[in-house]
């Protein structure tokens, strides 16, 4: 979902910009006076961890000939915290597009947005809803299949809002959106199943790492 | 020296980057897929507005195209690593700095 130079106009990619440089301003000045000295070299691999991840594009069942890669935003902020996930992701961000070419270099401020801001920040508002609902390992799974199912098509109905904004598609807004989100409604289902045997396998080897969410939360979206 | 589960997550990235990613499906994701099936793709294939050294995971120096990917990737990782471990200290150091 990483979206090239020259598909936004210039006020959506300066505005898009604009928001991204104060949420990540923000988040650095949350997370500075509190970061545990602990967290720094998990949130480094869960940096490397994501950048891997989104390498991998598999096919997506139902889809012919088109493939999606997973996100990792929720996935990371149910390890590090909300804050600390949206630098981290903002980060793969920046080396995808400064290094790789993957992903624009105007836009950046749009992809951050969409897919490291908002997609992870709003899944785990809704996994922190969620969650809440019954301590059962399946609601627990399923609160973290629907948080990350909705991560990618949160990402992806912003992604259609600033191309529509943009002028960019030469169809109706109906078109763009249908096609838009049906296609990542399937893949956020991998991303759900991805996201979901994930955390399955952090919560079997280290179950304390998860132990700041079974204390009951004092609410809102950074709470860790 | 006990294995702590960083090391395992930073095992497995280089394992994912370095082993699967030369695998990965070639097909376009689905912005691309929405992009060329909506006409529009074009749009975002002009010249690049900054030269990146490794467009698209890939070394130009290596013709193999699953090796290139393969040492892109790793590259990547250790990028990723580096940067983040680098700003989380800065991070952590001043927070601590901060208490005292």
């Amino acid at each position: 979902m990483h979206i090239p130079d020259g598909l936004l106009s210039t006020p959506v990619w300066i505005a898009t910009d604009g928001v991204s440089v104060a949420a990540l301003g923000y988040s650095l000045k949350r997370v500075n006076k509190r970061l545990d000295p602990v967290k720094v070299p998990l949130m480094a691999v869960m940096a490397a961890f994501v950048f891997a991840a989104q390498m991998i594009n598999i096919p997506i069942p139902g889809l012919p000939k088109v493939s999606g890669h997973p996100l990792g935003g929720l996935l990371t902020a149910v390890l590090l915290g909300p804050l600390e996930a949206t630098l981290v992701m903002a980060a793969v961000f920046v080396v995808q597009a400064l290094l790789f070419q993957d992903g624009g270099i105007v836009v950046m401020g749009a992809n951050i947005l969409n897919m490291g801001l908002a997609a992870t920040l709003g899944a785990y508002a809704v996994y922190a809803c969620l969650r809440r609902l019954s301590a059962s390992p399946f609601v627990q799974s399923a609160a973290v299949f629907v948080a990350a199912w909705f991560s990618v098509f949160l990402g992806a109905t912003l992604t259609a809002t600033e191309l529509w904004l943009s002028g960019t598609v030469p169809m109706s807004p109906a078109v763009l959106f249908g096609a838009m989100l049906t296609i990542h409604a399937l893949i956020g289902i991998a991303e759900g199943v991805v996201t979901v045997a994930a955390v399955r396998v952090i919560a079997g080897s280290r179950p304390d790492l998860l132990s700041h969410l079974a204390r009951p939360a004092p609410g809102g979206a950074d709470t860790p | 020296m006990k294995l702590k589960l960083w090391h395992w997550i930073l095992f497995a990235a280089l394992l994912i980057a370095g082993a699967l990613s030369p695998f990965a499906s070639p097909f376009p994701d689905g912005l691309e897929h929405v992009a060329e099936a909506l006409h529009f793709a074009h749009r975002g294939e002009g010249p690049p507005l900054l030269k990146s050294p490794l467009p698209d995971y890939a070394l130009p120096f290596i013709h193999n195209e699953r090796v290139a990917t393969s040492l892109a990737g790793i590259l990547g990782v250790l990028t990723m690593f580096g940067l983040v471990y680098g700003l989380g200290r800065l991070l952590a150091s001043r927070g601590e700095a901060d208490d005292r």
